[in-house]
């Protein structure tokens, strides 16, 4: 250690230049002897102001990063600062307490805590210490609070009227998403129900049931919500008894009617739900579908039969059709053939007599005349098979061919019985 | 009169008794253990404690409750039921109960009974009443779980002393072995336990410990490493009979009580063998398997483990070269992998605090217990009054200072006398001296921390390999050695000292008072020597 050799330079006495760095404010490990050397260092010979404590508790940094560590430490308004204590009703009692984003979920726990917060903040002795004006107004408020949070039935009773932030339906005939707006409403209502748990508003894609089950329950939603909070104080004094009780009847009416008129509320915003409800016409619409799918599907006999009828009828005639059809084709078809075979006729004739004609009467144009005669004999006695094989025998051939095969036809016919040979004049 | 320690796990549980001369026993149980699992188990009105019942979770898992401390002071809709291996928590109007044989009983209850249990085990082995007790917990107790526990334990006839949190009595118990408190340090204290991970960043200063950060990992713990074995084990039985071991709850529970015995073998020796009767369908399962194959199959949490610690570092805005020393704690921190995983985290200047690295260590299991009960020991004299009175916030939430503060020295160099993170009330001094100047000046300074960077010159390891492999020796980058310097920030204040003799001895004393002046002294270190003095505030 003593190897620490101090710069030279001259100077006289001691000079500040600078303050150290803002410390930080940590627990230290209740733990081991230096611990309790320091503990009896700091106590010893100490008595510590009331502020000096809240300081010590105040700005600690915390290494336990809980959700809810910063509970309690938002800010409270100006105007909630000095709220009129002997007004207390009147403020908002989780505001006070630094719990407003809680409100109705804060538990006890939370409650405490957030509790602790304020007092260490808003601490009278605190205010004094810091230079500020020596008022306890909001410290009451703020004990008033945690009095009504602790107490089961108080916190009912204030639960029941602390409705002003609660998310509330948009104004009518405005184009909104219906559970969007809806989820949180219904959500925050639920709170109120003595049955739990409360059916949620689901999604465009929940069934029918579901849906119904929803709007049942609504329909016949059964609150704990109880109006003693909005009671007028009744007096204290016993001299005015008449007035005493005159203000408790007029208390107990009051709150009669504050709940049906909160019952009214809840039955106006559910039916409106279920008016704007964009499922319930969904569920309209598929309703109507499924009625018409429905009556179709009655008349399905009475249906199928006249289809039946009406299809037999048409195959009818369709069938009818095609067969004029087919006998008209027919008709003309045989008509072209007659004529065909009519031209084939003629033509197979004119080709015989052309063979005899053109093979210069077979050497016997002298008697041209009679062969004439004689073809035109045989021609006549043909059907037109033979016609057709003797017009293709003849074709092309020489004289003598030609003279030999007309001579066997003649044979032939005769033969059959159906010429007479007598009327053959050269074929014979 | 006689006053224990204990630590309540979620996996298992101790007690710690230390002798006047700060000698600490850990206490085994009736059934000789020391690590005593924090189960219960109820079957024809007998009540079962610790590996007993923790036994019969195979045959009567209904009637068998594990895994409940972190139940304490919570509400059903909070917690997770993923642990409860035996009978299962139930919501009884949003507390929790469990249903055994037919009867509620609540956390509270159960816990209570482990208590009973826990005392009855330390004055069978003490032999004298146990009137106090030390109890430790998780940082992240809150408020309402820390007045709970104190009551529970108060109705199982226990009364707490003191309750503390698990890494504060950790490094209690580590720093006190020998004598280490008055070194200023920063710790990582690094819990390792059955379904949970817990760290925390301690500064140790002037013997006081402030906890800088911490960090919790639900789940995370030797309860994975068991599930990688299992699931080994039931692969390799699947494939030898073609049977699945997992469809059967008894079957599950047989692998994991196997699996666990084989983990504890491990971190040991290098192989293990593994047995179990009927495993299922009538087969029996022997196999062994090594360290290596184990430290494969549970490679995925085991570095998770060590993500857990780098995390931890990252939070608190530190860096591994800010930590001088690694508290390895929680019954997985044996687990030799899990060590050398860590250690590769930290510059070579860190040390690692873990029995497989170092065969000082005390047992990571029994580090809890341990500073416990020393704590107990020491404010056993106290009365109940003075130790509500030394826990105040005033005395307790204390200031720590930002920046570490010291003087320069002749060099220029930075020279703290109290490091960051010191609290205050404190006083502290160094002893210098002046050299040959006649007049010096002490110069009060803030440090500023910088990083300094030194490469150091790679040894070839031997020249035959070098020749062996020339492509590794392209990609080889010197290597950086990294360290935490402080040098001269921010000038606070200066005091001359005039007219000195050569080689003078002087002393610089700086002194911070409960309200946070800094009172800073020169002074020679002679009969009617020069004194000079001066103060300044933090901002
Ligand atoms: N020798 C060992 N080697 C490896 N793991 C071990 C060894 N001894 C105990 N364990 C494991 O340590 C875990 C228990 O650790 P510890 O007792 O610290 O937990 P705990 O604090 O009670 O539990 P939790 O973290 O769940 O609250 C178990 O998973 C156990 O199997
Ligand atoms: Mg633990």
């Amino acid at each position: 250690m003593s190897s620490i050799v101090l710069p030279s330079g001259k100077v006289d006495g001691f000079k500040a230049d600078h303050k150290y760095s803002t410390p930080t404010r940590r627990p230290i490990e209740p733990v081991g002897r230096y611990f309790l050397a320091h503990a009896s260092r700091t106590l010893r010979g100490h008595t510590w102001s009331e502020f000096e404590k809240l300081e010590a508790e105040k700005n600690v940094k915390q290494i336990e990063k809980n959700e809810d560590d910063d509970l309690g430490d938002e800010e409270q308004s100006e105007e909630l600062l000095e709220h009129d204590p002997r007004e207390w009703k009147t403020a908002n009692l989780y505001a006070v307490l630094g719990l407003s984003h809680l409100r109705w979920k804060a538990n006890e726990d939370q409650i405490r805590r957030a509790h602790r917060k304020q007092v260490l903040k808003h601490h009278p002795d605190k205010k004094s210490a810091s230079g500020g004006l020596e008022h306890d107004s909001f410290f009451k408020i703020i004990q008033k609070a945690f009095e009504i949070m602790l107490d089961p039935i108080k916190r009912k009773q204030y639960d029941s009227i602390d409705t002003i932030n609660d998310p509330k339906p948009p104004t009518k005939s405005k184009d909104y998403d219906f559970f969007e707006v809806w989820t949180p409403i219904f959500e925050s209502e639920s709170r109120f129900s003595n049955k739990q748990p409360v059916p949620k508003l689901g999604d465009i894609n929940s069934t029918k049931d579901e849906v119904d089950q929803f709007y049942t329950f609504w329909s016949k939603f059964d609150s704990w919500k109880t109006f003693e909070f909005k009671d007028e104080d009744v007096p204290d004094d016993t001299a005015n008894r008449d007035h005493k009780r005159y203000i408790e009847r007029k208390n107990i009416s009051n709150r009669k009617k504050l709940k049906q008129e909160d019952n009214k509320r809840v039955i106006d915003l559910v039916e409106r739900a279920h008016n704007e409800d964009p499922r319930i016409k969904l569920f309209k619409e598929q309703a109507k579908k499924e009625k018409a799918a429905k009556k179709w599907d009655r008349e399905a006999g009475s249906r199928k039969a006249a289809e039946e009828i009406a299809a037999k009828k048409a195959a009818e005639e369709e069938a009818a059709k095609k067969a004029a059809e087919e006998a008209a084709a027919s008709k003309a078809n045989s008509k072209k053939a007659k004529e065909a075979a009519k031209a084939a006729k003629k033509k197979n004739k004119r080709n015989i007599r052309n063979a005899v004609k053109d093979n210069g009467y077979f050497g016997d144009e002298s008697k041209a005349t009679t062969i004439d005669a004689d073809v035109d004999l045989l021609i006549e006695k043909f059907d037109d098979i033979r016609l057709g094989e003797v017009a293709n025998k003849v074709k092309d051939q020489d004289a003598s061919s030609v003279k030999q095969i007309l001579q066997d036809v003649a044979k032939e016919l005769a033969s059959a019985g159906s010429i007479d040979v007598s009327h053959l004049k050269y074929f014979n | 009169m006689s006053v224990i320690g204990i630590t309540f796990g979620n996996t298992s549980s101790s007690i710690a008794v230390a002798s006047g001369d700060s000698k600490v026993d850990v206490i085994a149980n009736p059934d000789g253990d020391r690590a005593i699992p924090s189960a219960l188990s109820y079957i024809n009105s007998d009540e079962y404690h610790g590996n007993q019942a923790l036994s019969r979770i195979i045959r009567n898992p209904e009637s068998t409750v594990v895994n409940f401390r972190d139940f304490i002071g919570k509400k059903f809709s909070e917690i997770n039921d993923k642990f409860s291996y035996g009978a299962k928590p139930q919501d009884d109007n949003d507390s929790i109960i469990y249903q055994i044989n037919g009867e509620k009983i609540s956390v509270s209850d159960l816990a209570a009974k482990h208590f009973k249990q826990l005392k009855l085990a330390a004055e069978d082995y003490i032999g004298k009443e146990v009137e106090g007790a030390v109890l430790t917990v998780p940082t992240n107790f809150t408020e309402h779980q820390r007045e709970e526990i104190i009551k529970i334990a108060e109705k199982a006839g226990l009364k707490i002393l003191q309750l503390i949190n698990e890494p504060s009595a950790a490094l209690l118990a580590n720093l006190s072995e020998d004598n280490k408190l008055d070194q200023d340090k920063i710790y990582v204290v690094g819990d390792f336990g059955g379904i949970r991970s817990d760290g925390a960043i301690i500064s140790v200063r002037g013997g006081v410990m402030t906890i800088l950060s911490t960090l919790h990992e639900y789940g995370l713990g030797g309860d994975l490493l068991d599930d990688s074995l299992s699931e080994f084990f039931a692969k390799e039985f699947e494939k030898k009979y073609q049977v699945n071991p997992r469809k059967n709850n008894r079957s599950l529970a047989k692998l994991k009580a196997e699996s666990i015995v084989v983990k504890k073998t491990l971190s040991n020796v290098q192989t293990s063998t593994c047995s179990i009767e009927s495993l299922a369908e009538g087969f029996d399962f022997h196999t062994s398997i090594n360290r290596l194959r184990y430290e494969l199959t549970a490679r995925q949490p085991l570095s998770k483990m060590t993500e857990f610690i780098e995390k931890l570092i990252e939070k608190a805005g530190l860096e591994p070269l800010d930590i001088d020393e690694v508290l390895l704690v929680g019954g997985s921190s044996n687990t030799p992998k899990l060590a050398s995983n860590i250690s590769y985290l930290f510059p070579e200047s860190t040390k690692i605090v873990s029995p497989s690295l170092d065969s000082q260590a005390l047992d990571p299991s029994e580090l809890i217990a341990r500073g416990a009960a020393l704590q107990a020991s020491l404010i056993q004299s106290f009365d109940e009054s003075e130790i509500k009175e030394s826990l105040q916030p005033i005395v307790v939430n204390t200031q720590h200072l930002n920046k570490p503060i010291g003087i320069k020295d002749s060099e220029g160099k930075f020279q703290p006398i109290l490091v960051a993170e010191t609290a205050y009330p404190i006083k502290k001094s160094i002893e210098v001296t002046n050299g040959e100047s006649s007049s010096v000046v002490v110069e009060l300074y803030e440090g500023k921390r910088t990083i300094k960077e030194t490469v150091v010159e790679r040894q070839p390891e031997s020249e035959e390999e070098e020749e062996d492999d020339d492509s590794d020796e392209s990609d080889e980058e010197p290597e950086i050695k990294k360290e935490v310097v402080y040098e001269v920030g921010t000038k606070l204040a200066e005091l001359g000292l005039n007219d000195l003799k050569p080689n003078a001895k002087l002393e610089v004393v700086v002194n911070i008072t409960q309200n946070g002046v800094l009172h800073l002294t020169g002074r020679e270190l002679k009969q009617g020597g020069q004194v000079v003095k001066g103060e300044i505030t933090s901002n």
